[in-house]
């Protein structure tokens, strides 16, 4: 029977991740909507293939390196500890393959007990990760469009999605994360871990880029540069609220008991818990997602006064900036910090935009960057003195600690994108030329396009009798 | 003879581990991946470089250009 229980768990785990991989594909259906729908006719196919093949570049050193580096590690290494032995997560180990559980004759790499636990599960976490990884990368994508290489956001792409996120989340995300253990970080559902890297990455990327043409007067006001289509805009945002529900169900474990959590949780009452093996509800989540999504529409809706652009926006950021708590607050605390940290964002924004001249088309520095690293330093005080891990010995959420994260995250994303990016414009690698940039970046493609569509309608036009 | 070593489903599932092909060269697949995607950049540079270059001599008088901005 218990081996029977411990198989539906294994099993019923396995499915929950699918599930949630497949909702979360949702959340690039909605990047390339959004950024096709924000950027100008002459840059859609560009733009559309910038993001779109940010999903096969960082799957495949996903799973190459990135997996690894996730449990390898969890102390630093050097800050709690070395480098954490995980073979089953090594890309050439036989578990990152189909997998029945057994040792074959001859299989180096695999024992008996990463076998039996990780031969089903192995995957859907990889996939689960992944969809992470990809959507870290991707919110970079869109604040750099219409000027911005391709080939230079795909290498950015790689960096932030398969080794810098997923080193902040061994850090800061993980049972044993070291952040965790000393700073007492929390930060459930990622504001930090994927919101605030990827906008300091973003805010990297523009920095050294610099701003569309037209963007900003002689006198350095900006100009609004409209969306093409605000309808595909508004459709992608919904698409990515509508991935965001697997984006939070896969950061819950869907079920355990308190024996193979083995901390100091008692009894043998069975639960979800967060990423840190700590107690929630898949009931909690929702609750506080609904209300801080709301609480950044409504507040949206009247900062920008109804635009939609900015409506929809800051209910993402609502979400997000409520994310590092929402498996433990209130949904009233949920609405009101999905109300108050988007405003502010919203203000940065344009603060930001004016006073520095970063050109950031999607506001993606602010949604994300903004919005996750409020976020976690929110969390610090609404949560403070609760334990951050069911494990004895950690040390207890508190302001400094998610603080000093909070800024390690924007800084772990700023930092490497910077100095990436400096070689990239000095190797002339990083931005269209500018009379390319007014032509559009899909010139050659349309010019094609259009070649191929004269040529066929004379062609049907002759047969005409 | 078979490529992942299994020849019938008469096993009890416990005993079986990898079923894919070609078991014991992971190495040489991993190495042959991280091969495909290097070069899949230093491909898509080159490409990206030359598609550039045809669009810097392409509409010297502007005139598409201006077409393609009033578009918006």
């Amino acid at each position: 029977m218990e081996g029977n229980l411990n198989a539906l768990t294994t099993i019923f785990t396995e499915f929950y991740y699918w599930v949630t991989i497949v909702m979360m594909f949702l959340i690039h259906v909605g990047f390339c909507m959004y950024e096709v729908g924000v950027s100008r006719r002459r840059n859609h196919l560009k733009t559309l293939m910038k993001n779109a093949m940010a999903i096969p570049l960082v799957t495949i050193t996903f799973y190459f390196f990135g997996w690894w580096i996730y449990f390898g590690f969890p102390n630093g290494p050097g800050i709690a500890g070395g480098l954490v032995t995980a073979p089953f997560a090594e890309s050439w180990n036989p578990l990152m393959g189909t997998h029945l559980s057994g040792v074959n004759p001859g299989e180096t790499g695999v024992t008996p007990t990463d076998a039996a636990l990780w031969h089903r599960l192995n995957g859907v976490f990889w996939g689960a990760f992944l969809l992470f990884s990809i959507t870290t990368a991707s919110i970079i994508s869109g604040s750099i469009i219409e000027r911005a290489r391709s080939g230079a956001f795909w290498i950015v792409a790689v960096l932030v999605g398969s080794v810098l996120w997923i080193l902040d989340a061994s850090w800061g995300w993980h049972p044993q994360g070291w952040m965790v253990k000393l700073w007492g970080y929390h930060d459930a559902y990622a504001s930090g871990v994927v919101h605030a890297i990827a906008g300091g990455a973003a805010l990297a990327f523009l920095i050294v880029l610099g701003p569309r043409i037209g963007k900003f007067k002689p006198d350095g006001t900006p100009r609004d540069i409209p969306p093409h289509n605000v309808w595909l805009v508004t459709i992608g945002l919904f698409l990515i609220f509508t991935g965001f529900w697997g984006f939070y169900a896969a950061c819950n474990i869907p079920l355990i008991s308190p024996a193979t959590i083995a901390g100091q949780i008692t009894g043998e009452t069975w639960t979800a818990t967060n990423i840190y093996l700590a107690p929630t509800t898949l009931s909690a989540i929702t609750f506080n997602f609904l209300m801080s999504l709301s609480g950044g529409m409504l507040a949206g809706y009247i900062v920008s006064k109804g635009d939609p652009f900015w409506t929809f926006s800051m209910g993402l950021c609502g979400i997000i900036s409520a994310s590092a708590g929402n498996d433990l607050y209130h949904p009233i605390q949920a609405l009101l910090i999905g109300a108050i940290v988007p405003t502010i964002c919203y203000k940065l924004h344009y603060f930001v935009e004016r006073r520095f001249k970063i050109d950031d088309a999607v506001g993606a520095v602010a949604v994300h960057g903004y919005g996750g690293f409020l976020g976690v330093v929110v969390a610090g005080f609404m949560l403070w003195g609760q334990p951050s891990s069911p494990y004895e010995g950690f040390a207890h959420v508190n302001p400094l600690g998610n603080f000093a994260g909070a800024v390690l995250m924007f800084v772990l994303g700023f930092v490497p994108t910077f100095v990436v990016s400096k070689i990239l414009n000095s190797m002339n690698l990083l931005r269209v030329p500018a009379k390319v940039e007014l032509e559009g970046v899909d010139f050659a493609l349309n010019h094609a396009f259009d070649a191929s569509v004269r040529e066929v309608g004379t062609a049907e036009k002759a047969m005409i009798k | 003879m078979s490529t992942n070593g299994m020849e019938s489903w008469a096993v009890d599932l416990k005993d079986i581990g990898a079923i894919y092909p070609f078991q014991g060269s992971e190495v040489v697949m991993v190495i042959i991946g991280l091969v495909f995607w290097i070069g899949w950049h230093v491909l898509q540079t080159r490409h990206e470089n030359a598609e550039i270059e045809a669009d810097m001599a392409a509409d010297r008088s502007g005139e598409e250009t201006r077409k393609a901005i009033d578009r918006h």
